[in-house]
């Protein structure tokens, strides 16, 4: 049932990573999911958009099968409520918005934490499991901080090491929960340019939710925006970043300017005051 | 691709060997120090000459030979496994709640052990508490951490936290319960207090075989789940997502670690400290990973407890003091001194 995943994917056949059909979620007493369905392609990168509260977190806490659902989450064709906790962490990795970084945890104790669907229960990492931890600290630029603690990183150091830690987990199908929300304009980018790197490598499926439109536009291939807990829009990123949807979605007032190099660009409309000019 | 190999996060040999030093040594301490003298060479022959198979004669008289083998040697080996036992089992629940201040009467340990050892100095006949105060210390402890655990759990969703708070909650209830029997039996305080503030004081080898087997099913099943202990330092839900059942994990650790300090409280009675200050120590000298934490937690507090003890037994000889009393007035400035250097050595 899990044969060995070989690394090259054949580009041409595009079978479907993740499907979604009718999921609703219910958290708290409050629907937060209502009625979503869409298929994500392999190897492909969907982008999740909305305001905040919209649902976009839960979508991919629902993928990653954190949260119970009603209709059906299936992730390489499997039932994800039904697959077992380490059955999914070995198909699904997720990066949280905001991860939790124990202090003193070394840094490459914590990249091999990523092993741990790939662990039996009472054995311990195998040297092939310290091998891979070790290729994704190296395709990180992280081998220099293999023995520093968590603590002493910086906001970027910090990202890539979480990165590292789902690179090492060798899921197909890599989720990020604004992976760029705390770094400046700089690592915002070299981070995304490295996921885009390592799902071509790799063939990997990326899904992530951002609130940067510009930059979601630029990196995904489809846009999904959700409005509280409802797909209201799909599809290529000039087709979802519309004035009309981003007004209508987001309460904002913006200008989309369609630049034949840099793709869509969203821009806050806002004319400048006079006495400023 | 595929050249760079991790350093294993298995505690390096020296630190086990370290802190095996420091057992034998505070031990072979125990074990020479009191009022009688007794000389190493003489010690040794006479271990030999108990040993099947080897003929060497004893020079030890026989009192002398009873003051080592039926006296020291047991307190020794109880004061190592309870020792043991507090500081492992305060390193996994620190590890399973993820809080620095956690020690093992966390659930409400100490405060069920304290109601059923109390109900047996106030309500039984005196020649039978040897054998049920024991005995009512230890179902004391694990009915109140199970209490704990069945409030914390139905009332649900935040985990962790709600398994503290019915913690606090079942401890109360059962300090007060406690605090009632005694007043009603006011005859027996003093010897509820001495239980309270905690000894190892020995018949032979009874306590030693009453806990061992308790201590080691607890001993071998923290050192398994040291792995998914590091594992939940990145939280519950980033735990799941990395494939752990993170309630089941919890529960194991749970149980391994209320049995464990029931049995150590069930022969010692309540020795606060010791589960704090020996975990953190070491987890400022070999860093927070719990697979090297946990198995140098359970040597380093054997040691700890057994150095105690010779000092209880010596400072104010030939009355002795409470260990408890030994274990913070020590503890608390070597901690103090570990805390300091800590920080001057941090990069």
């Amino acid at each position: 049932m899990t044969s060995p995943r070989s690394p090259s994917h054949s580009v041409g056949a595009r079978v479907s990573a993740v499907e979604l059909s009718s999921v609703s979620v219910r958290l708290g007493g409050t629907d937060v999911v209502r009625d979503v369905s869409a298929v994500l392609e392999e190897g492909g990168w969907a982008g999740l958009i909305g305001p905040n509260g919209a649902g976009k977190t839960t979508i991919l806490r629902s993928i990653a099968g954190l949260v119970p659902y009603a209709g059906s989450v299936r992730v390489g064709g499997h039932e994800v409520a039904r697959l077992g906790r380490m059955r999914v962490a070995r198909r699904v990795a997720l990066v949280p918005q905001e991860p939790v970084l124990p202090e003193d945890m070394r840094v490459a104790d914590y990249v091999l934490l990523g092993r741990t669907p790939h662990v039996a229960a009472f054995s311990r990492e195998s040297t092939q499991d310290l091998g891979v931890a070790g290729t994704a600290l190296e395709r990180l630029d992280l081998l220099g901080f293999a023995r520093r603690r968590l603590g002493s990183l910086s906001g970027g150091e910090r990202q890539r090491a979480v990165l590292a830690r789902a690179i090492a987990q060798e899921a197909p199908i890599l989720l990020l929960d604004e992976p760029t929300a705390a770094l400046d304009v700089g690592r915002q980018q070299q981070v995304l340019e490295l996921v885009d790197d390592l799902r071509r490598e790799r063939g990997l499926t990326v899904v992530f939710a951002m609130h940067d439109l510009t930059l979601a536009g630029q990196f995904a291939e489809r846009l999904l925006l959700v409005d509280d807990g409802r797909l209201v829009a799909a599809g290529e990123p000039a087709e979802v970043l519309t004035e009309e949807l981003v007004a209508t979605h987001y309460g904002a007032s913006v200008r989309i300017v369609a630049d034949p190099e840099l793709g869509v660009v969203v821009v806050p409309a806002r004319a400048l005051a006079e006495a400023d000019l | 691709m595929g050249g760079a190999r991790l350093p294993s996060p298995r505690p390096r040999a020296l630190w086990l060997v370290a802190a095996s030093a420091f057992l034998v040594g505070a031990a072979v301490l125990g074990v020479l120090v009191g009022p009688v003298h007794i000389g190493v060479g003489a010690i040794l022959r006479a271990a030999a000459s108990h040993l099947p198979l080897v003929h060497v004669g004893s020079t030890l008289s026989q009192a002398e030979d009873a003051i080592v083998f039926e006296l020291r040697l047991p307190r020794v080996v109880l004061g190592a496994l309870v020792g043991a036992m507090l500081a492992g089992c305060g390193a996994a629940f620190q590890g399973a709640f993820r809080n620095p201040l956690a020690d093992p009467y966390l659930l409400g340990t100490a405060a069920g052990a304290g109601l059923g050892a109390t109900m047996v100095v106030a309500y039984a006949p005196a020649g039978t508490r040897g054998v049920l105060v024991p005995a009512a210390a230890f179902v004391g402890a694990v009915v109140a951490v199970a209490v704990a655990y069945g409030i914390g759990r139905s009332a649900g969703g935040r985990g962790a936290v709600s398994l503290v708070l019915a913690g606090v909650v079942v401890a109360s209830f059962f300090t007060a319960l406690q605090t009632y029997v005694q007043q009603q039996n006011v005859d027996t305080v003093q010897e509820v207090y001495s239980w309270i503030l905690g000894r190892l004081t020995t018949a032979g080898w009874r306590e030693v075989l009453i806990i061992l087997p308790y201590a080691a099913l607890s001993a071998v099943g923290l050192v398994l789940y040291g792995r998914l202990l590091d594992v939940l330092a990145v939280g519950d839900e980033e735990a799941a997502s990395l494939g752990i059942d993170v309630r089941r994990v919890r529960l194991v650790v749970i149980v391994a670690a209320t049995v464990g300090t029931a049995a150590a409280v069930a022969v010692s009675g309540l020795i606060g400290f010791v589960g704090i200050i020996v975990p953190h120590t070491i987890r400022l000298l070999v860093g927070g990973s719990y697979r090297a934490v946990l198995p140098l937690s359970l040597i380093g507090g054997a040691g700890f407890l057994v150095l105690a003890d010779v000092i209880a037994r010596t400072v104010i000889a030939p009355a002795e003091l409470p260990i408890g009393v030994v274990t913070a007035f020590f503890g608390a400035p070597f901690f103090a001194l570990v805390l300091r250097r800590s920080r001057v050595t941090a990069t």
